[in-house]
Order: C-alpha cells, then structure tokens, then sequence
C-alpha cells in the first residue's frame, strides 16, 4: 500500500515538472504575471511529492517488502539497518530516485532563494530545471522504476553487494548526486539567460552561489569515493583512472574551471559568453558520466546493471540537451556584450589560463576515457587506455597549473606592473624552491618530478600566507570570500604533497606469512599473531591479528584485517585495517590462504606516507568553498549593489 | 559560424556514443580462437579416467566450464541438457570445486555432459584463460577453438548463434 503511494506519488510528480516546465515559461515569454508566480508553488508539490515517493521506498527497505523487485534485489533479512537505508541507493533505479529527489530539492532551494531574483528571470530558470526534472523522472518512471513489484514475492532478498556496506558508501553516492545535480542550478541560469537573450549586470553574482556549491558537493563526494576505494578494495589504490571515476573528474575539471570564469564574470563583466558555454558543458558532462554509468558501454568495477533501453533514453536526454542548448547558444550568445579589455599581466589572463588548462585537462581525460569505445566502435581493435596514459599526460597539465595557482590571486584586475610583481614573489620563489627540494630529504629520497611538486606545493602555501600577512599589515578587510578561496588553494597544495609523497615513497609488499612470524617494512614490524574466524550480522570471516611496532619495539597499534564471505555472495571480499597518521598509513589486508590447512597467508602490507594530506586536501577544498558562499556580497538585494555602484 | 562549432563537435560526440550503445564491451577476444585447445590432463569427476585434450579430437564438442558454487551455471543448466537432447556432444570442466558437492549438483539438476574434467585446484581454468565461471568454448573436430562465450548460455544465443555454428562444423569435413 505504502508502496504503491510512493509509486503514484513519484507520477503524480511528472505531471507537476511537466507543468513546471511549461506554465512559467510561457509566462515569462508572454509577460503574464500570474502564470510566472505559479512556479514556486508547482516546485514546492512535486518535491512533497518525490520526497514521498523516497520515504515509501525507504519504508519498503526497513519493513523488509521482499514484494518490491528492487527491495529484493538489493537486501536480505539479515541486513543491519543503517546498510538497509543506504541499500535504498545502493542500485540503479533506487540510486535514480534520490537523483530526481535532489534535483527537486535544488529547485526548491532555487525557488526559496531566488525570491531576490526578476520574476520572468526565476519562471525561466524554474523551467528549464522543470524540464530536466522530467528528463531524469522519465527515465526513472519508463526504464528503472524501483517500485515495481515481484510476485510471487521471495522469501529473503539476494543481499546488498558487499562491497557497498561500508559506512563510506552510505554517503558517498548522495554528496556525489549533489554535485552532480547542483550543476543543474547553473545550466538552467545559463539557458534563462539565452533565452532572455541578455545577460543581466548580477547574473554571474547570482550563479556563483550555486556553482560553488554543487563544487563543494562533488569535490566531496569524489573525495569520498576514493577514500572508500583506497580501503575498501583492498588494492590499495585511491584512484584508478577508472571509467566511472573519470566521469565524475570530468565534470568536476570543468566545474572547477566555471567557478573561476564566474569570478571574472562576475567582478568584471569579462569572460560572459565563455561562462555560459562553461555552465552548458558542466551541466552536459554530468549526463555524459550518467550515460556511461549507466548504459553499459564500458566496462568497470562500479557499472549497473546494464540494459540497452536506458543507454538509448540518456543518450537522447544528452542529445536533446546538447543540441537545444548549444543551438540556443549559437543564436543568442552574439548578442552578450564583450566585456572589458585587460592586459597580459592581469588577473583576468592568469584566470583565462587556469580555464584553458583545466579544460585542456577534462578533454584529456574525456580522450582517454572515450577512445577506446571509438575504436571498438570502429571495429579497429579492443583495446584499454590505463592509467600510464593519464599518469603521463594529466600531471604535464596540471603543475603548471599550480604555478598560476600562486600568483593568480596576487595580482590585479585589469592590469598588473611587472616590476611589483617580481619584487613581491622574489623571497617567495626562493623560499619555495628551497623548501620543496630539501622536503624529499626529509623521507630520505629525491626525485626531479617530486621535488618540482614539492616546490609548486610549497609556492602555492607561501602565496597564501604572503597575502594574509599583506592584507593583516595593510589593514585591509578580509571578506569570506577571499578566506574561503585562500583554504580552497591551501587544500591544493595539501593534496599535492600528498599525491607526490605517495607515489615516491610508498612500500607495497606481497608476503606469505605464517601466524607467528614477522615481517618487516618501512622499519615497522608486522607481526601476524593469529588468525581466527569471527561471525558478523550477514557473514563469516577470517579475522587476522596483527601488531605492529616500532623498530626500537614500541608497540604502536593492533591491525585487524578480514577475508569476509557473506551468506548470499559467492565471493569473498577483503576488509583491509589501516592505521592511519599524519605522516603514514599503515595498511594490512589478507590475500588468499596458501594451503587447505589455512596456516599460511599471502598478506598484502602497504605503508603509505602523507596518504592523509589527499584526504585532507579535499576536505580543505571543500571547505574553503563552503566559507566563500557565506560572503554577504552574495545575499545582497540588487537595489542595495545599484545604489554601492 | 564559429558559434556553431561546439554544436558540431557535440553532434559528432552523440554519433560516437551512439555507435558505442551498440557495442557489448563483454565480449572479450580469447586469444585462443582459432587455435588448437590448450593441452589438458584431468582427472575425471568420477572414476580413474582421464579428460586430455585428446578426447577434444574427431568430433564438435562445446566445452563448459562450470561449478557447483556458481548461481549462474544453474541458470543455464536447462540449455546445457536441451544441447544434449540435440545431440550435441558437452565437456564439462570442473572448475575449483568439491567432488562431492559436484557430484550431488548434477544427480539433482541433471548431467548434460559427456565428459567432466575436474580442475580442484583451478590450473587448467588458467591454461584455458577462465575469467569466470560458467564459460563455453566451442571446438570442432580438429580440436581447434572456434568461439567463445563468457556468462551463462540463454536462448537468443543458442538459436541464433551457437546452434548454427555447431550444424556448420558438424558438416564440415
């Protein structure tokens, strides 16, 4: 019963993006008022309505509806509660609902923030969010409804994929389906605007919120995702240039690259045209990632389900997207003004270089990810882009990327003198040079690629702290927005060393060991005291015991690592235990038993040094995000900005 | 027309994943196509013989891979015994199993082969280059493989794919 309302609740609510689509536009086309007004209203119903429809498969999962072929499918009766709630978007057309869901919960945010917006500029943008609305509601409804029914109904489902119950995976899909979904808010700005066929002086203010935003979401959500590989599969790895992994970095490259253009947009009126191009092929990498998830065209460790129907319908979602909106550019976008010229040394060139060098990046990876399925479809070969290709390629286009980063923030809109310039950064590309190319000593090692890093790392952290000294001494004002874009850069340079570090000085060994002896690496000692089995809610496991101690015998903490079979998988999974520190982790995971007698064990030691600084580095990033959409700037009614200027 | 140029590239990009769509990324190539079978010596599931790669001469035979752990194999066990009824002639492996459990899967669902190999320790899976459990190699009367299928056999495949392959090198010399 409860189900079946959700299920009439999540069509009812097509109905309503349908209207929401069409009502306030042809308003704010044709001028009526009332018909504009109803936009707010139409998204305030249909997010009710979808947030039911989420509630109704939820009760479904907690009241165990084995009835419900995606319950089924995706639970069992001995799945624990807080797993049986992530379980709801632990598969496609659960993972669809909470899309749709969130996209509505955008758009009512959009509705309830935007009261400070033109009315025919807001109907607009509510209704081309409407129309994505009912794209992605389609979809959902026509090709991966989660409430369709299984009769007769099982007596126990077939279990959540063990690999997703980890409490990493219980956050990571919704931060990662709000980045994606918030980079809706800002396609529907940029759509408005065409449409209108001008771009009003706040525009880039108003999207620039919104942007940030949806950054912050899918910076987090990547983040997480590969905190939750590193550990969870066992491979020790954070990132694989993956498919799937690319098709989340894609958008998030070019995401990167529009917040940046809208800050020129912004403060300069430069860059207009550019930022609309940029929020349209945000928004379209979003369903291109959604699309190679999804239909089934490449193969990975985190593809769905497959079915040739649901390629076809994204793929048109993509087209119609695509083509009406890149048409929509190519007739409206020479009417957008121009904006005001600046010279070579300027903010604006160091920024319109960050954003060439940031989509130089996504098309790389957008090649490296695609080229393969090209030639298949080619037939010229079968082929696989791994990661030595992106290892070659990404790092040549981000270091100097990070060289700009430094200096970027330093300079002045417009023009900037050359000669200031050098006798402001003079002491600190000394002092970068030094301390990055003596850091690598400290771990007892050198290379040219880490120590470049290093130096680029370090430049980047003394750039900052030279402009809050400056800012501090000067006694100027230190808005929120310059505070959250200086933590945003620290994190970046906190990410870098811990990228370099990583993949210089990591020690990966593969062991046979005995319960009993003792290994020895990166002058630790791991020794394997005993392995036993233990019983867990839904499997069994071989739980093995490690201590691990110094080499002068301190002891310093006791790993745990499993090899987990759960009752309705066939395969045995790896629950790797870390020790994790500012400085190194230390990472056990069990292999597979040597012998039937189970006393010998290939076990996988890792120690990875400054492995937290990417963790931290991300996290850094979103917050500083998070700081600058606090600016007031960005709450300020338009009359109050008017009667400043 | 510069402002017309990302409308092109897109439309190029939708034609490529439009193509892509009808790809199965699947369908991996086995190297071993087109040569002769991997040498294999086995011992039997049942009794002292032996299954060689000799015994995969002088007549097509379609060898499955399978196990009694793998929920797949059972989903295409009905299309195994309907082979058989066909006349055609299956070699199981089997593959990192137990002899027991092995031997009570097939009195329980039926046993479509003609002969089974038993692979305990998963050696010849390797030889033949086993991804995953169940996959059928086709091989015809000179023991050469001849194609290969990954995942459980379904009807679409038998009658349009596998069956008339099997006709085809029946018939041949």
């Amino acid at each position: 019963m409860i189900v079946e309302l959700g299920h009439y609740a999540m069509i009812l609510a097509l109905v309503l993006v349908l209207l929401q689509g069409s009502i306030p536009v042809i308003g704010a086309l044709s001028g009526r008022h009332a018909w504009m007004l109803l936009a707010q209203p139409l998204v305030w119903l249909q997010s009710a309505l979808l947030l039911l429809a989420w509630l109704a498969l939820c009760w479904a999962f907690v009241s165990h509806d084995f009835s419900v072929a995606y319950v089924a499918l995706h639970s069992s009766l001995d799945l624990p509660l807080h797993y049986r709630i992530s379980a709801v978007w632990g598969g496609h057309e659960g993972s669809m609902l909470l899309w749709v869901l969130m996209l509505s919960l955008w758009s009512a945010a959009v509705a309830g923030f935007g009261r400070r917006l033109p009315l025919p500029f807001l109907a607009l943008a509510i209704g081309v969010l409407g129309w994505v609305s009912a794209g992605f509601l389609g979809f959902t409804l026509f090709t991966s409804n989660p409430f369709e029914r299984l009769l007769p109904p099982p007596l126990d489902g077939s279990d959540l994929n063990p690999l997703l119950q980890d409490p990493g995976m219980i956050f990571h899909p919704p931060l990662l389906y709000m980045g994606y979904v918030g980079f809706a808010v800002t396609f529907a700005f940029a759509i408005a605007a065409l449409i209108q066929g001008r771009l009003e002086a706040d525009w880039a203010r108003w999207c620039r919120p919104w942007a940030v935003l949806s950054w912050v979401f899918l910076t987090l959500g990547i983040a997480l995702g590969s905190w939750w590989a590193y550990y969870e599969l066992g491979w020790g790895g954070w990132w694989f240039w993956d498919p799937v992994e690319n098709a989340s970095l894609m958008p998030w490259l070019s995401g990167t690259a529009l917040i940046h253009s809208l800050a020129v947009a912004d403060k300069r009126g430069g860059f207009r045209i550019w930022t609309l191009m940029l929020a349209i092929i945000t928004f379209a990498l979003t369903l291109l990632g959604a699309f190679l998830v999804r239909s089934g065209v490449i193969t990975s460790v985190h593809a769905f389900a497959t079915d040739p129907s649901r390629g076809t319908f994204i793929l048109a979602l993509l087209a119609l997207t695509l083509i009406g909106s890149l048409s929509l550019y190519a007739w409206r976008a020479p009417r957008v003004a121009q904006g005001p010229n600046f010279a070579v040394l300027s903010r604006e060139s160091l920024l319109l270089a960050n954003n060439v060098l940031l989509i130089v990046a996504c098309a790389t990876v957008l090649l490296g990810t695609l080229y393969p399925m090209a030639l298949d479809s080619l037939g010229l070969a079968k082929i696989s882009v791994g990661p030595p290709y992106f290892e070659l390629v990404f790092p040549l286009i981000m270091l100097p990327l990070l060289l700009l980063l430094g200096i970027g923030p330093m300079l002045r809109w417009g023009k900037h003198e050359p000669g200031a310039l050098g006798r402001r950064v003079g002491w600190l590309v000394l002092a970068a040079l030094l301390i990055g190319s003596l850091w690598p000593l400290l771990m007892g090692g050198w290379g040219p690629l880490l120590a470049l890093s290093l130096v680029l790392a370090s430049w980047i952290g003394l750039s900052v702290f030279q402009d809050l000294y400056d800012r501090w001494r000067r006694r100027l004002s230190l808005p929120p927005a310059r505070i959250g874009m200086h933590l945003a850069h620290l994190g970046v340079a906190v990410f870098v060393v811990g990228v370099a570090m990583v993949m210089r000085f990591e020690i990966e060994r593969d062991l046979r060991l005995a319960p009993g002896q003792t290994a020895e690496v990166a002058g630790y000692h791991f020794s394997f005291d005993a392995i036993e089995q233990v019983e867990g809610p839904n499997y069994l496991a071989h739980q093995g015991r490690f201590s691990v101690t110094t080499g002068e015998g301190r002891h310093i903490t006791s790993l745990l690592p499993e090899k987990r079979r759960y009752h309705l998988h066939e395969m045995p999974m790896t629950q790797a235990s870390l020790h994790r520190g500012l400085w190194r982790d230390l990472y056990v995971s069990l292999g597979e038993p040597l012998n039937d007698s189970g006393n010998e064990w290939i076990v996988r030691i890792y120690y990875k040094p400054y492995m937290s600084w990417i963790w931290y580095g991300c996290l850094l990033m979103a917050i500083g995000g998070l700081v600058a959409i606090t600016d007031r700037r960005y709450r300020r009614r338009r009359a109050a900005l008017q009667g400043e200027v | 027309m510069r402002r017309l140029f990302p409308l092109l590239a897109s439309v190029m990009l939708l034609v490529l994943l439009w193509l892509g769509l009808a790809q199965n990324p699947r369908e991996i190539p086995s190297p071993l196509i087109g040569r002769p079978v991997p040498e294999i010596f086995l011992p039997a599931l049942e009794g002292d013989a032996v299954l060689s790669h000799g015994d995969l001469q002088g007549e097509v035979s379609l060898v499955n891979v399978w196990a009694s752990w793998c929920v797949s194999c059972r989903a295409e066990h009905p299309h195994l015994l309907a082979l058989q009824q066909q006349g055609v002639r299956l070699v199981g492996i089997n593959y990192r199993d137990e002899r027991v459990d092995a031997l009570s899967y097939l009195e329980e669902f039926g046993n479509p082969y003609h002969h089974i190999g038993w692979d305990g320790d998963g050696r010849a899976g390797i030889e033949w280059g086993v991804y995953a459990t169940p996959e059928s190699f086709l091989i015809d009367k000179s023991g050469i493989v001849r194609y290969k299928h990954i995942g459980p056999l379904n009807q679409a495949l038998l009658e349009q794919t596998l069956l008339p392959m099997i006709r085809a090198l029946q018939e041949e010399g």
